[in-house]
């Protein structure tokens, strides 16, 4: 009787203690990624079909356990080991932390960070010097460590277009995506139908916001596009070749027919530069505030628009320049030329500081993706080839097209765009950072006329067509970065931040002259110069201070110091020291050895003839 | 005199050891030996006479008077040449007399009185002094060596070095000058000084401070161990208490109550004889008691309301609600306690789990969850594995080989599975990783283009054909032009071999173009053949339907055939109709279009002869000083001579290879960017040596821009930091925590360095000898 109330009372919750028991873990993790799982919310560049599938939440299963164990390995930094203190903390309450230490940071997100170059041997260093390479080496893991810890911050993920199991996503139309993504993201989808003022190049603000585009029968208008607002319409009455925004929305530079024309967001014409004259194509290098113009007399001119001076004018000596486009990652000029080449220039230097033969024919577009990694090419043998610009420069892939891909632009985020007559394909990368694939199209749009421009929009999933029947801008879900840097180019700036940017920017000018392949150059000490000093100090001084003083013996007593015993004893130092080279020598060849036989270790079984 | 004396000199030079020796070995030395050195004395006493009657500088020897054996060259006797003189000795004389008993208390006294060692001289004091003070201040300096590398290596020193210390001030000073002025505060005050608590020294009120001071040290001791007793009476007491309490038998509580009860009544009793208003107050008290207990009975759950509540629920709905919620929220009150203590039990269990689980199996199961490159590189399996990919590589070269027995093409699909089958799971390893699968990739994409492969190939061969005909416009001999082919043709086996292992590689060199030409022309006979396509195209739905693991594999294995199947593979892409039919069209003779397009225009031979000459011009130059005229006929016509020529030409050294020395169809400037090398460092630093190393520490941006804000402020704290307005002190000992003493010493020793101890002279002599 009275044991009625009891097991009412006791058991349960026991039952529970041991269920809990097996459970918990995984609810805490479950707590953990539900968040981050859940998070796919509509950002503003946002675009899903409606039968698509949240990529993140597929692999659920396998990405719960992810974050945790590769924390827990010791590659990361040794803040991660104290987390495996047996006995956490407790608090005054009594409560454990369920999360003790720091929270863990991934090792993928802390190696993207790191540049110190590991696997580059330096030689042997004595302890002072160590100790200073050793924290150097701490302090580049330490401040890795806290960006990566700050990617967190980083809320947006890019959008993306799947199709239903096997669905490809080339046959979606622009009008589906329109009506499966949410009317803020419908609206980016638009025509202007200008038919009047033949086709239309276009340039996108660094920021994304503001759109100026210009026909060639010299209808000039910029506006912020987002919110339709025009910011001004001119005709210029001359046939406009290209246009595109300077550091920012306030100042345009239109190529027209004769001269370099600069107009304010007003459309009031500020400069007409004359030394630049018959302008084909305009490239803006933010960082340098520099305007390259390619003009059909064969000059590349390069205008300083902080101080309006020309820093350098280039003779390609290659006749008309028409193919332009810019290295994101290193601000190096791209031009084609009609002999099948891309030539590679710098302010600094008078001849190119490369040329690449890409095509048969005459190059008719170059285009680079944004990490500097990629350059697309089209040429006149209606092929698309995509080079590696890491130092080899060469072709990774290559796809034939059936007319010729006559425009080409990456976006932020490596997808790569070809506008061939009135059609626009778009490919899509498969990996995180491969070049894009051209087997599979990712997206492909029919417009009313012959393209004539084409640009991503920075930070929006929207592509932006010019042609001879307006512009169009569409939508490609997962073509931009979508987290942009508030500090350097904010969409949703107000004209005081603008200006104050604009003062930032200026006092961080990179000087022109430091333009080359490798931007990490200024890291690297100038050995050559090294070198030369080092050489002229030891002229100066008659004797070189940091040379091995050679070996001198000691005079010793008991007529052992005669002169044959003191040349035989440094005759025998001598020796040991060329033995030592000698030695290393050997050593160094044989690893050479080995490397060049390593990949013939594997013999063939004698079975492999059989196989197929 | 010269002669003699030289050979006497060198003689005490070379056989000083042995002149000492011999005094003491004549006289024991054996017979045999004695011979010998007499006959050698006669000898040398024959020389002497020899020399003697030249007469032109005859010495006389001096006469030896001593009656010794011991005999030396040097005309001393050296008897007695250990023993000393004692004074005693010469003034003994044959017969004692007693005059000289006096001399000799004088001696005794003497004696007996130790002689004053003889002073060095003035250097070697100083010297001396020199090395203690040096020693003693190395010593007194060396205590600040750790500071001193702690100080150069800090990340940051911040002067005036010593920190003011928090100065805990006693909180009298601080009451001295307030006031309660507050009526809160006042009246807290006024508590506390009723209470005669203490108001500034928190620890002892007046009364204790009194009782402390009036106790004697006895009288303390007392106390405590009274104290000490009742506590431990006391702790008796609670655990028999606890003890009783816990006794479950009812009877026995029964029975205690029973005589508690017996007890009381007794006590009560007496108590009323004794005192009865006392008593009165007492059964007023147990009434009051009584009342009390039966009123918490009233709270406890096992009260006859909740027990009848409890019999009743069974039956009747109402109670039962109520008894659930009595549960509910008993549990609820006690949900929070219970789930603090779970989740500390749960975290020991899951610690315990992970104890158990090896670190290894954590790993495999991550390898086989998701790709993670690093741990994959890390494997030991890797080597393995890269076996694997060889041989899986070297598939479709032997398919290459073997196009002609295109039939039997079903059998080895066959084996190929099984072999793949047994690297199935390190292979599924590689193939998740995803970074290792973008390569491949690439490399797979790179074998397909093979149009772009062409040019490259005609590249190639023209470079060829110039070298032939270079070879040849030297050699002259028309036979030899089929000879640097076979050359060519020798290598091809091993270099194939090596190619096909880097096959997801770039290609780098002009062999390997070589190579991909070669595998071209195998696509050239391929590609008539329809056998092929269609048994790709036969098996390409198979593979589809297999797993898409398995599709992986196939490709891989099947570069070759998808280089020549290029069409198929692209005809499922979506594209509008139109283009898709140009498409086709475009597919089919593309090759042959471009061709006819294209064929007067030399781009390729342009662009290397535009690469030859750059190449040219970037070399160094040679110096030729030959002046004609010189040592032989000038004039119009006639040139200086070959051999001349030779003479006279400095050949430039020659430069680091060109860096498109491997890459055909590219020309990489080799002019050197002075503008942007005024930019850079151009002087190491002083503890590096070599310029790699000083590049390594400056590797990391150290900007806002490329850094978080926190770690941009670390990495630009200023070395040192000075508060304005504070003089900066001297370090002191005080301040790194030593004793003031070292200071002090080492003004001792500044101030009189001559007047040492004479302990410390001792000490110095004994280092100085040593």
């Amino acid at each position: 009787m009275e044991r009625a109330p009891k097991p009412g009372k006791d058991v349960p919750p026991k039952k529970d203690k041991r269920q809990a028991k097996r459970k918990k873990p995984r609810r805490y993790w479950e707590e953990d990624t539900a968040p981050t799982t859940d998070r796919a919310c509509p950002g503003p560049p946002r675009n899903k079909k409606r039968n698509q599938e949240l990529r993140p939440q597929k692999p659920k299963n396998t990405h719960i356990l992810k974050k945790p164990r590769i924390s827990k390995k010791p590659q990361v930094p040794k803040k991660l080991r104290k987390r495996t203190n047996p006995e956490p903390e407790r608090n005054l309450s009594g409560a454990q932390d369920p999360f003790p230490g720091p929270a863990p940071v991934p090792v993928e997100v802390v190696q993207k960070f790191c540049r110190i170059d590991k696997s580059k041997k330096i030689p042997h260093s004595k302890s002072k010097t160590r100790n200073r390479l050793e924290v150097a080496e701490a302090e580049e893991e330490e401040t890795s460590v806290k960006a990566a810890r700050s990617e967190l911050l980083l809320a947006e993920e890019p959008g993306f277009l799947e199709g239903e199991n096997g669905e490809d996503t080339a046959k979606i139309l622009q009008a589906d995506i329109v009506e499966a993504v949410d009317i803020a993201s419908a609206a980016k989808h638009f025509d202007l139908n200008l038919r009047q003022f033949g086709p239309y190049r276009l340039n996108y603000s660094r920021t994304g916001r503001h759109l100026a585009f210009g026909g060639s029968r010299g209808h000039v208008a910029a506006l912020d596009w987002v919110t339709k607002r025009l910011m001004c319409e001119i005709n210029v009455m001359e046939a406009v070749r290209d246009i595109r925004f300077l550091h920012s929305e306030a100042l345009l530079a239109v190529a027209q027919n004769r001269w370099l024309h600069i107009y304010d967001n007003q459309g009031i014409e500020l400069h007409c530069i004359r030394r630049c004259d018959r302008v084909t194509r305009l490239e803006f290098l933010p960082f340098h505030f520099l305007l390259a113009t390619a003009s059909e007399t064969g000059f590349l001119t390069y205008l300083d628009v902080s101080v309006g001076k020309i820093v350098a004018a280039l003779n390609a000596r290659a006749g008309r320049l028409g193919v332009m486009t810019q290295n994101p990652y290193n601000a190096v000029i791209h031009l084609g030329h009609s002999n099948g080449t891309v030539s590679l220039w710098s302010p600094a230097m008078k001849e190119p500081l490369a040329k690449i033969l890409c095509h048969r024919g005459g190059v008719r577009a170059v285009t680079v993706d944004s990490t500097g990694t990629y350059m697309a090419t089209s040429g006149l043998d209606h092929q698309l080839k995509i080079f590696d610009l890491r130092g080899t420069f060469q072709p990774l892939s290559a796809r034939t097209l059936p007319q010729g891909a006559g425009h080409l632009a990456f976006s932020q985020r490596g997808l790569l765009v070809a506008g061939m007559g009135d059609v626009v394909n778009i490919w899509a990368g498969q990996g995180q950072a491969g070049p894009p694939s051209l087997e599979q199209l990712y997206l492909t749009h029919r417009l009313s006329g012959p393209v004539h421009g084409l640009q991503f929009c920075p930070f929006e999933d929207v592509l932006g067509v010019g042609h001879s029947g307006g512009v169009t801008s569409m939508l490609v879900p997962g073509a931009a970065e979508p987290n942009f840097d508030g500090l350097d180019s904010n969409p949703y700036r107000s004209r005081k931040q603008r200006q104050e940017w604009e003062v930032k920017a200026l006092l961080e000018k990179v000087p022109a002259e430091l333009i080359c392949l490798d931007p990490r150059a200024l890291a690297e000490v100038d050995v050559i110069s090294l070198e030369q000093e080092k050489k002229e100090r030891i002229e100066r001084l008659g004797y070189d201070p940091e040379a091995k003083t050679p070996f001198q013996p000691k005079p010793k007593q008991k007529g052992r110091s005669s002169t044959a015993s003191l040349v035989k004893r440094k005759r025998k130092v001598m020796d040991e020291e060329h033995r030592e080279k000698v030695r290393q020598s050997f050593e160094q060849q044989k690893q050479h050895k080995q490397k060049k036989t390593k990949p013939f270790g594997a013999w063939p079984s004698a079975l492999d003839r059989f196989v197929r | 005199m010269s002669t003699n004396q030289a050979v006497e000199s060198l003689l005490a030079l070379s056989q000083q050891e042995d002149l000492v020796d011999l005094p003491k070995d004549y006289p024991l030395s054996a017979s045999e030996d004695e011979g010998d050195s007499d006959g050698e004395r006669k000898h040398q006493k024959l020389l002497e006479a020899i020399s003697s009657l030249g007469g032109k500088n005859r010495q006389k020897l001096a006469e030896r008077s001593e009656a010794s054996l011991k005999v030396s060259e040097f005309n001393v006797s050296s008897e007695g040449l250990g023993e000393k003189l004692v004074l005693a000795d010469l003034l003994e004389p044959v017969k004692t007399s007693s005059s000289l008993a006096t001399v000799r208390k004088h001696l005794n006294r003497v004696k007996s009185k130790k002689t004053v060692e003889v002073p060095l001289n003035k250097e070697e004091v100083e010297r001396i002094h020199r090395e203690v003070a040096f020693n003693k201040t190395s010593h007194v300096l060396s205590k600040w060596d750790p500071i001193i590398l702690k100080n150069r290596q800090a990340e940051q020193l911040v002067f005036p070095l010593e920190k003011e210390q928090p100065a805990f001030a006693p909180i009298e000073h601080m009451l001295s000058g307030w006031k309660a002025r507050s009526p809160l505060e006042q009246e807290i005050f006024n508590l506390l000084h009723k209470n005669k608590q203490p108001v500034t020294d928190p620890l002892l009120n007046p009364v204790e401070k009194a009782s402390l001071k009036a106790m004697s040290l006895e009288e303390a001791k007392m106390r405590r161990a009274e104290l000490q007793r009742a506590r431990a009476l006391q702790s008796y007491y609670e655990a028999r208490t606890r003890r009783e309490k816990k006794i479950k038998s009812k009877k026995y509580h029964r029975v205690m109550k029973k005589a508690k009860g017996k007890q009381a009544l007794k006590e009560f009793e007496q108590l009323q004889k004794v005192n009865p208003t006392a008593a009165l107050e007492e059964l007023e008290k147990i009434e009051k008691a009584r009342m009390m207990e039966r009123m918490s009975l009233k709270h406890q759950n096992s009260g006859k309301w909740a027990k009848s509540k409890a019999i009743m629920a069974k039956y009747d709905l109402e109670a039962r609600k109520a008894m659930q919620e009595q549960l509910a929220k008993n549990k609820e009150l006690t949900q929070r306690l219970q789930v603090a203590s779970e989740s500390e039990e749960e975290e020991g269990g899951t610690e315990v789990e992970e104890l158990l689980v090896p670190d290894a199996v954590n790993e495999a199961q991550m390898n086989a969850e998701e790709p993670n490159p690093w741990m994959l590189r890390s494997c030991t399996s890797d080597a393995k594995e890269a076996g694997i990919q060889e041989d899986a590589e070297q598939l479709p070269e032997l398919l290459d080989h073997n196009v002609s027995e295109s039939e039997g093409d079903e059998r080895p699909v066959a084996e190929e599975e099984i072999l793949l089958k047994e690297f199935e799971e390190r292979r599924s390893l590689r193939k998740r990783s995803k970074l290792n699968q973008d390569a491949e990739s690439v490399g797979s994409q790179e074998t397909k283009d093979s149009i772009s492969q062409e040019v490259l190939f005609e590249l190639r061969t023209l470079s060829q054909k110039l070298k032939e005909n270079h070879q040849s416009g030297k050699q002259k001999a028309s036979s030899v032009g089929t000879f640097p082919q076979v050359q060519r043709e020798e290598p091809v086996p091993e270099e194939e071999e090596s190619l096909l292992l880097q096959r997801p590689e770039r290609v780098q060199t002009l062999e390997e173009l070589e190579e991909l030409e070669k595998e071209e022309c195998f696509q050239n006979k391929e590609l008539p053949s329809p056998i092929l396509e269609g048994h790709w195209l036969k098996k390409n739905p198979n593979n589809q339907t297999d797993a898409p693991k398995k599709k992986k594999k196939e490709q891989m294995i099947d570069l070759q055939n998808l280089l020549t199947t290029k069409s198929p593979s692209v005809k499922s892409l979506a594209v509008p109709t139109t283009i898709e039919e140009l498409e086709d069209e475009a597919e089919t003779d593309q090759k042959q279009m471009i061709k006819e397009a294209f064929a007067g225009d030399d781009v390729i031979r342009d662009f290397l002869k535009e690469k030859r000459e750059a190449m040219e011009a970037s070399k160094p130059q040679d110096v030729d000083l030959t002046l004609p005229g010189w040592g032989e006929w000038g004039g119009m016509g006639l040139k200086p001579s070959a051999k001349k020529r030779c003479q006279f030409l400095i050949k430039a050294p020659e430069g680091p290879p060109r860096k498109d020395k491997n890459l055909p169809n590219v020309i990489i400037s080799e002019k050197r960017n002075i503008h942007a090398a005024a930019h850079q460092v151009r002087a190491l630093p002083y503890p590096f040596t070599h310029h790699q190393q000083f590049e390594r520490t400056i590797q990391t941006p150290i900007g806002s821009t490329w850094n978080t804000q926190r770690a941009f402020q670390k990495l630009t704290t200023p070395k040192i930091v000075t508060k304005a307005g504070h003089t900066i002190k001297p370090i002191k000992a005080e301040d790194v925590g030593y004793r003031s003493s070292a200071r002090s010493d080492l003004s001792v020793i500044q101030r009189n360095p001559k007047r040492l101890s004479a302990h410390h002279k001792k000490q110095l002599k004994k280092n100085s000898i040593d």
